[in-house]
């Protein structure tokens, strides 16, 4: 057993994590990373497309492209990385942290750092957290397990395939199918409106004439062994016309139908998790309920863009860096969002700094405002040009914006869309 | 001739008119210049960036990840991804490396994404 000490263990080479840990680094203070694969990028290894860093770095480039830029910045760094080794326990002791991890050539190591970030990722929902009737045959796949599937090991998920739920990641994966000679029958897609982004609704179904079904669920899916074909029934008024119901014949399922952070460490670690999100609850500084544990990415809430959470996370590091310097023991005030907003992130402010939110819309809209209320007095709005629930929502509260004097100890801030 | 277009050159997905009178092409409902010079070449000869992965021999990957260096002309690639699907990469190759040479006489190369060294 080997033990390691370090200012900071970052769990997860992914967007988040590099972007953390470089960031901690260039403040000077030691990190090392654990990664679980045997590559630094995390899912952007399997997302081979283009499409990537137009925010960040004003060109469009493909998943491993955009990791490798900051792959790129960590092995020029001193750091230590720990690939091919996943962390399995936090154990909180009364200065600092240890984290238990193992690997096949390290065996088990021993971290013993004074603070931690969280960088897991997300997971995808299967079929379980969506409840289809029907047999459990073989050929369902989600469709990031898919894509990793098709674009890192060259294998083929099936041949006759149809794709549930619209999201990006089903959307990207019904032209990969396409393009690795597969039939794609079908996307099915339980709201009204398509859940990815238009320009992939154009060039990854629109290209190769696939069918579309909004307000339509499957049914039923039919097969013992193998998949042999669906059911799917259109909705009305959220109603299933069950006498419109027709039959696409496949081999093959991808369900596209949303991701959820992966936070099982952080539950066993025993930090307070938010029922909005499903990752940890955060202060302003992205300091979760236990002192010194910070999280950035989708394992904090999922994002769409890379390009978000690379900021996300370039913004931790740099409070994690503050917090071993001491300076974040400021006074945080409470932030909470309000009507058509799913959440907002973090879930408190503080009145000496801008403070960064990000937030979900519960509705669709092609003009909307963003309301900013304390104590009930309005504050600022911003106009929106085109929201949805898939779209995250980014809102900069500028300390100059802020009236102090109106400040109590009870103050809340609240963030709202009217539509 | 009209028709119905969306522009896919940013994720704002203007919904272009497009119209075509003898030689001449006419772009409407674009918010920038970017969708005049999509939607002439969507009518006239529509292009796309492909992406896929090469069969490669290392102990960290199966496969590495390729790009065009451009969009190609949507007919060609059919064609150039049966070539990629089978074309072994053999490491080291660094992101950027030429992979494939004017496909086709298109001008258009493949590039790796991605850096493997041995
Ligand atoms: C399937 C899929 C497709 C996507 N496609 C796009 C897209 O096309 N465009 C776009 O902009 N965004 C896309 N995204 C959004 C994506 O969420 C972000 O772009 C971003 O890459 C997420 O970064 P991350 O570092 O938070 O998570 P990840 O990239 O998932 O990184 C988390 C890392 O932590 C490691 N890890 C997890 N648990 C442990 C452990 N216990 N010990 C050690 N290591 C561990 C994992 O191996 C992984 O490498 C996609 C997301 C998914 C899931
Ligand atoms: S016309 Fe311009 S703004 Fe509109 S989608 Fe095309 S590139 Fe974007």
């Amino acid at each position: 057993m080997k033990t390691i000490e370090k200012d900071v263990l970052v769990i997860g080479g992914g967007s988040a994590g590099m972007a953390a840990a470089a960031e901690i680094r260039e403040r000077n203070h030691s990190v090392a990373i654990v990664e679980r694969d045997n590559i630094l990028g995390g899912i952007l290894n399997q997302c081979i497309h283009n499409g990537f860093g137009l925010h960040r770095f004003k060109e469009e480039l493909t998943g491993p492209e955009y990791a490798e830029r900051y792959a790129e910045i960590i092995e020029a760094s001193d750091m230590e990385v720990f690939t091919g080794t996943t962390v399995t326990e936090i154990e909180k002791r009364d200065e600092g942290k240890t984290v238990y991890a193992y690997s096949a050539r390290h065996g088990m190591l021993v971290f013993q750092v004074k603070a931690v970030v969280l960088a897991m990722g997300c997971r995808e929902r299967n079929r379980g957290n969506i409840g289809t009737p029907g047999t459990r045959p073989a050929g369902v796949y989600t469709a990031g397990l898919a894509q990793r599937l098709v674009n890192m090991e060259g294998l083929m998920p099936g041949s006759k395939c149809v794709i549930v739920g619209s999201g990006d990641i089903g959307l990207i994966m019904a032209r990969r199918m396409s393009w690795v000679g597969a039939d794609v029958k079908a996307v099915v897609e339980i709201q009204p409106y398509p859940a990815g982004l238009t320009r992939n609704i154009v060039q990854c179904l629109n290209d190769f004439n696939i069918p579309l079904h909004l307000s339509h669920v499957v049914s039923k899916i039919h097969g013992k062994d193998r998949v042999e074909g669906i059911d799917i029934t259109p909705l009305r008024d959220g109603i299933e016309v069950t006498e419109e119901t027709f039959h696409i014949e496949c081999d093959t399922l991808l369900l596209s139908v949303g991701l959820i952070p992966d936070n099982e460490i952080a539950r066993k670690a025993g930090i307070d998790i938010n029922r909005e999100t499903n990752g940890p609850l955060v202060d302003s500084s992205l300091m979760t309920s236990v002192e010194g544990i910070f999280a950035c990415g989708n394992v904090l809430h999922v994002h769409d863009l890379v390009d978000y959470v690379s900021e996300e996370s370039h913004r931790c590091g740099a409070f994690v860096s503050d917090y071993l310097e001491h300076q974040s023991e400021t006074k945080q005030f409470k932030m909470v969002s309000g009507s058509n907003l799913k959440y907002v992130i973090p879930n408190q402010f503080r009145a000496d700094r801008d403070n960064h939110f990000y937030m979900r819309s519960l509705i669709v809209r092609n003009h909307a405002e963003l309301v900013l209320t304390l104590d009930g007095k309005e504050l600022g709005r911003k106009k929106l040009r085109h929201i949805q629930p898939s779209e995250m929502i980014s809102f900069t509260l500028k300390e100059k914006d802020l009236d102090k004097a109106a400040l109590d100890d009870n103050s809340t801030l609240e963030i709202s869309l009217v539509g | 001739m009209t028709k119905e277009l969306i522009c896919i050159s940013c994720p704002i997905g203007c919904h272009l008119e497009v119209t075509q009178k003898g030689d001449e092409i006419t772009v409407r409902n674009n918010k920038c210049s970017r969708g005049e010079i999509y939607g002439k070449e969507e009518l006239l000869a529509p292009k796309r960036v492909v992406t896929a992965t090469c069969p490669v021999k290392s102990d960290l990957m199966l496969r590495i990840p390729v790009k065009t260096t451009e969009a190609i002309p949507v007919e060609l690639i059919n064609r150039l991804l049966e070539e990629l699907y089978k074309r072994e990469v053999s490491a080291p190759v660094r992101r950027g490396d030429i992979i494939l040479e004017n496909f086709m006489d298109s001008g258009i190369d493949v590039v790796s994404t991605k850096t493997l060294s041995g």
